[in-house]
């Protein structure tokens, strides 16, 4: 039971959110987490604002709970499943971000300069945060949909257009990291 | 009741994210660099099993544990809407290294300023229910 309290690899990581896929599509659901975001929307009254938010959000109940179990889980994780939370990286990875001033790298889960709670008190940090959460939460709605809902749900169901999402996210992320992050950072 | 059963999935998805790494900013970076076949892994482990999954689901009508069968509806064709959407999302997830699953999982670990970052993707969801019928798709 040791390697629980590990970093879990890939091969354990990847079937299980198979695992999660069949589980939701089990019980008549489907794998979709950014759809919360349009229910919260919801919930905060956007049904004002445009029709798209005009829906009975107590169908996507569910998935509420879901994200809440997300939550939970992060939690129980944190807290009761980890002796050691750093995230090992290539030490090249290691290096650019030293370069980047990312002391925090190979010592972290997250980093500190971003995720740290004195980040809170930096306007730019906290413009970045911003950018990035707003472009994701924008990004997924016009695409449909996120990493659970194209590259596991939509690809796994043979979706040419979620191959055309996952394209964009991979131009988008690779734009972002190789030329925009080292500007923004 | 039977939304309990969602609660832990829920629960079951958040420690996979924690555990597996998918929600750290770092492995998001280390991807978009090329430099670690971990969440390629990941990905393409899940994806593997997924495809193959779904076809049996769909080819042997598999019941669900409801009594009805599993429905996989296919997504709307078009190709301006998946590809700008995706490549906008993609420039977020590379900035906030995080998608909309983790954004929840760090949250419950404790990370503060994910806050900024959920709050701010429901900002942008509300702002493109608003310019939807304005954009390409």
């Amino acid at each position: 039971m040791e390697w629980i309290f590990k970093p879990w690899p890939w091969y354990v990581g990847g079937p299980m959110i198979a695992l999660i896929l069949f589980l939701l599509l089990f019980f008549g659901k489907s794998f979709g987490m950014s759809s919360n975001l349009r229910t919260l929307c919801t919930l905060c009254g956007a049904g004002r604002n445009s029709d798209f938010f005009k829906f009975d959000w107590k169908t996507q109940q569910w998935n509420l709970f879901v994200a809440v179990g997300a939550i939970i889980g992060g939690w129980i994780a944190m807290h009761f499943l980890s002796t050691e939370t750093a995230v090992l990286l290539n030490e090249d990875t290691v290096a650019q971000l030293h370069q980047l001033n990312i002391k925090s790298a190979g010592k972290a889960y997250l980093p500190e300069e971003l995720f740290g709670l004195d980040s809170l008190l930096k306007p730019k940090i906290v413009a970045s945060l911003a950018l990035g959460g707003f472009l994701v939460g924008f990004g997924a709605r016009y695409a449909g949909g996120c990493t659970s809902g194209h590259a596991i749900s939509g690809l796994s169901n043979l979706q040419l257009v979620s191959l055309y999402a996952v394209i964009g996210f991979f131009i988008g992320g690779l734009v972002m990291n190789h030329f925009l992050l080292p500007i923004i950072l | 009741m039977r939304q309990i059963i969602f609660l832990f999935i829920g629960i079951l998805f958040g420690i996979v994210m924690f555990k597996s790494e998918a929600a750290s900013w770092f492995r998001i970076y280390e991807m978009f660099q090329f430099n670690s076949f971990h969440m390629y892994g990941i990905i393409g482990s899940a994806l593997a099993i997924g495809v193959v999954m779904t076809q049996l689901i769909k080819r042997y009508k598999i019941k669900s544990a409801f009594g009805e069968t599993i429905v996989i509806p296919d997504k709307a064709k078009s190709f301006y809407r998946y590809s700008l959407g995706g490549t906008i999302f993609g420039l977020g997830w590379g900035l906030s290294g995080a998608c909309p699953g983790p954004i929840f999982t760090l949250l419950g670990a404790g990370f503060l300023p994910i806050i900024v970052v959920l709050v701010f993707a429901v900002i942008g969801t509300w702002v493109y229910g608003m310019l939807m019928n304005k954009l390409p798709h």
